[in-house]
């Protein structure tokens, strides 16, 4: 196995561990931090692949991902936690080790679904199409868990840090165009999202989600 | 210059109603210029398109591709006799209703004149496009356009709820049935995804599909034509509508859906199978019975007229299961004699309906009644309306010389023919049919006495009636013109079977022209002159004659005095408008012989009622029994859905997670 499949895998593996501290955690600004973490070992990942494969359009989307998801969407929402005065625990509506348990359960299945994919696969990083999978699945886990609107806005970007470590790892990465799109969908979407942090406090003086119950149509 | 098919001037028409309709919609305040000009103009489109495929009857197949629609798939249009026999009808049938509704829309009632008038073409024109599609793409969007068109026409009033009401199950049972006839189309292409005509009838299709395509389509457009038991809205939306828009629906529309029946039956669907006849024949027959005992019982006119209509869809439901039952047992002479009285029904039906739901239209401006219980008399005040009323009366009650006779009459024929059928079972079974046909036409007779009498002959039963004028001579013009078509189709069938049978060739096979013309052109003898013959001409030169010569010889024998005196005085001292015979009381005998086809309500006064009343309101068991239920079955399902709505946002993405990981976990290559 070449140096370069075993820094990308190594990456890979720190990822998914991110990906699981950023479930067990309980604090609003560490997870800002393990997000802005998972960010920079994405963009790392990125630039390793580049290095191997000599895809030029590779640099600039790790470049992109160092820019976006290590600086400038955890500065955003960093500002966003102190305005908001949100600092304090999560709790989460199921418990941390039952969450860790199915966690567990989603990375195997994920292992599962991927093999036979990544063996069709001809990529340098294909062996890391399984965890990119299990990222995303615990990422959506914590947005199914989490009760208050920041850490689901942060799963929410995991996800997509997960789906763009399948994209690399799969094909390596999209077109350009397509990586350029998502990325500024991502920045207006977590600027949006913010707008309506500040709304939704503004209306039941909590960031608590379990609000938003009562919008249904009776 | 290339020359002008038949098909490009019935294209030119149906552009030419849309043209119009905008006109209208751009001269929105000019009353008189949409009235007197646009509609005039409507009519005559009308005639022409009636005209054309009058001319082309007999013609071979013409196709024309329009691209517009979507793309890569564009609209296919088709003229060939079927599709011939139904554009007469509309033309012919529509364009007495426009010149009638030239004069009978007022100022200030409900929807603006110019949004009526692009409603009223745009409806036109949708029936002329199903009528013409060749392709289910082009058909159902046509369907859809129809069906639009016609809620809109029927909401003109939307201020009073319980029009919005009819509307909305009109539209509600319109959009289940369009569902029904799209699977239909769908399970006749086969799944080669060719959804041209063309495309269907080339599809090898096995009994089983054949028989899903075919029901999908009898509850499809059964559900528009008032079929049992997708019939409730047509009691509810007829009185809703103005006048002229129920007399298109129900002389025009209505022969929409029994088009779309024939062309899957026999043209798309492949080779009939013998219990399909026997399905349609019983539902049409249930449909008869039922309509024809509900418009007896009926004080309202225009839902006695609604509730006629659905009896007509009976019979020619019957008729098709007959043609079904004949052709299925290759007896193609007399397939094509039951199709000929299924054709000829559609056209008389949509005279005479037609000039009923006007001549209402007309009683109810001069009068501002619907109800039955407060006319009466109106033959002295309106003499057009009711004269030309009762030749609608005589057509639709089945009586000789006029053209509801020549139908019936060819039907029983049929019906007479039938103990030739290679089955046992259905031998013994189809002349019961026959016997509720005869039923059914009897009280068709009943109720059609009953709304003649009630609102034109005896006394008038209000005094505000003394006030009521006839029709203008716009309303009076379409009248006449549906008059003298009813009458046409009842004194020349010779010359109109001749017309009408190139459908009937191009779909059996066989005609019955020949049959027909060998006996000259004024007797009728569909099989031979031994069995049966009809001489209307002769018929009506008799009756007339026999007429004119009694009152002659009254005259000249009773020392020549006329005497005006009450009418159905009958001796009696007193002898008040009040006397007379109700509504209510003129069917009570229906409503105590079939008494448990009706659900009602009764209240009979009491020796100690203060004030003693009687009341009956007669309802449908169909609503009590099937659509309740239904709405609460349906109710109930979606509170059950509802409960998936949780409100929270972490159980709403659990939704998707557990989808997702079984999505993934399903589909591992």
């Amino acid at each position: 196995m070449s140096l370069s499949t075993q820094l990308i895998n190594l990456f890979a593996a720190t990822i998914l561990l991110l990906a699981f501290a950023m479930l067990a955690q309980r604090r609003v600004l560490t997870l800002i931090n393990l997000f802005a973490l998972q960010g920079l070992t994405l963009a790392l990942s990125t630039l390793v692949v580049a290095v191997t494969t000599r895809q030029t359009h590779l640099y600039w989307s790790a470049g992109l991902t160092l820019l976006l998801k290590a600086i400038l969407l955890p500065w955003i929402l960093h500002r966003l936690v102190r305005r908001l005065e949100v600092k304090w625990d999560v709790e989460p509506l199921i418990k941390v080790p039952t969450t860790m348990l199915v966690g567990i359960v989603l990375v195997i299945i994920s292992f599962n679904v991927a093999l036979p994919i990544s063996q069709l696969s001809s990529t340098v990083s294909r062996g890391t199409l399984g965890i990119a999978l299990a990222s995303v699945m615990l990422a959506f886990l914590m947005m199914i868990t989490r009760s208050k609107a920041v850490p689901q806005v942060i799963g929410f970007l995991a996800m997509e840090n997960g789906l763009f470590l399948a994209a690399t790892s799969a094909t390596y990465g999209m077109p350009m165009v397509v990586e350029l799109g998502i990325a500024l969908d991502v920045l207006i979407g977590v600027i949006i999202l913010g707008v309506f942090f500040f709304q939704i406090r503004d209306q039941f003086d909590s960031l608590d989600i379990r609000h938003l119950e009562r919008l249904k149509e009776k | 210059m290339p020359t002008l098919l038949p098909i490009d001037v019935l294209l030119i028409a149906a552009c030419a109603w849309l043209a119009i309709g905008l006109a209208g919609v751009l001269a929105p305040r000019n009353f008189f210029f949409i009235s007197k000009v646009l509609f005039p103009l409507g009519a005559a489109v009308a005639v022409l398109a009636g005209l054309t495929s009058l001319s082309y009857l007999g013609g071979g197949p013409q196709t024309a591709v329009l691209a517009i629609g979507l793309p890569d798939l564009p609209f296919h249009l088709r003229l060939d006799n079927l599709t011939a026999v139904f554009v007469l009808l509309v033309g012919f049938a529509s364009a007495g209703i426009s010149v009638f509704a030239a004069g009978y829309f007022r100022k200030g009632e409900g929807t603006a004149p110019g949004l009526m008038c692009l409603q009223y073409h745009v409806f036109l024109a949708s029936m002329q496009l199903v009528l013409l599609a060749d392709d289910a793409y082009a058909f159902m969007v046509a369907w859809e356009v129809m069906a639009l068109s016609s809620f809109f026409l029927v909401t003109t009033d939307h201020r009073h709820a319980e029009i919005r009401r009819a509307g909305y199950l009109y539209l509600l049972i319109a959009h289940v049935g369009a569902i029904a006839i799209l699977l239909s189309f769908g399970v006749m292409t086969a799944g080669s995804g060719d959804y041209t005509f063309a495309g269907m009838r080339a599809q090898p299709h096995t009994p089983f599909w054949a028989s899903v395509a075919w029901l999908l389509a009898l509850f499809g457009f059964g559900a528009k034509a008032g079929l049992l038991p997708v019939h409730v809205w047509l009691p509810e939306a007829h009185p809703a509508a103005p006048s002229p828009v129920s007399a298109m629906m129900s002389g025009v529309m209505l022969k929409t859906a029994i088009y779309g029946l024939l062309r899957v039956s026999f043209d798309l669907v492949g080779t009939p199978l013998w219990w399909w006849g026997v399905a349609a024949m019983a539902v049409g027959l249930a449909t008869a019975l039922f309509g024809v005992l509900y418009s007896t019982v009926q004080s309202d006119m225009k839902r006695l007229l609604a509730y006629s209509s659905i009896e007509n869809i009976g019979l020619l439901a019957v008729a098709l299961g007959l043609t079904l039952i004949f052709h299925a047992y290759r007896m193609e002479a007399l397939a094509a004699l039951a199709m000929t009285a299924l054709l000829y029904h559609c056209l008389a039906h949509a005279g005479f309906k037609s000039l009923l739901f006007l001549c209402t239209g007309s009683v109810l401006h001069a009068t501002k009644e619907r109800s039955l219980g407060k006319l009466g008399g109106l033959i002295h005040r309106m003499p057009w309306v009711a004269w030309l009323a009762l030749a609608g009366v005589i057509a639709s009650a089945g009586l000789p010389p006029l053209s509801g006779f020549v139908s019936e009459w060819l039907l029983l024929q049929a019906f007479l023919f039938s103990p030739g059928l290679p089955h046992a079972w259905l031998n013994m079974v189809v002349p019961v049919a026959a016997a509720v046909v005869a039923l059914v036409a009897a009280l068709a007779g009943f109720a059609m006495v009953k709304f003649y009498g009630i609102v034109f002959l005896g006394q008038m039963r209000e005094e505000a009636l003394k006030d009521a004028h006839d029709a203008g001579p716009w309303e009076r013009a379409g009248l006449a013109w549906l008059g003298l078509l009813t009458l046409a189709l009842g004194v020349l069938p010779t010359w109109v079977i001749g017309r009408i049978d190139a459908a009937t060739t191009q779909l059996l096979g066989t005609g019955l022209s020949d049959k027909v013309r060998e006996h000259g052109w004024w007797m009728l003898a569909p099989i031979s002159p031994d069995r049966a013959s009809y001489e209307p001409l002769i018929f009506l030169v008799t009756i007339v004659a026999a007429v004119l010569l009694g009152r002659q010889l009254v005259h000249r024998l009773y020392h020549g005095r006329t005497r005006r005196s009450p009418a159905w005085d009958c001796g009696y001292v007193f002898q008040g408008p009040r006397a007379q015979d109700t509504a209510e009381g003129f069917s009570q005998p229906i409503r105590r012989i079939f008494e448990p086809m009706f659900r009602m309500e009764r209240h009979f006064p009491t020796l100690r009622d203060e004030k003693p009343y009687y009341s009956v309101k007669v309802e449908d068991h169909f609503w009590h029994g099937l659509y309740l239920p239904l709405a609460r079955l349906v109710n109930g399902i979606s509170a059950l859905i509802t409960g998936l709505q949780g409100g929270r946002i972490a159980i709403y993405l659990l939704y998707s997670f557990l989808t997702l990981i079984l999505l993934l976990l399903v589909a591992r290559p």
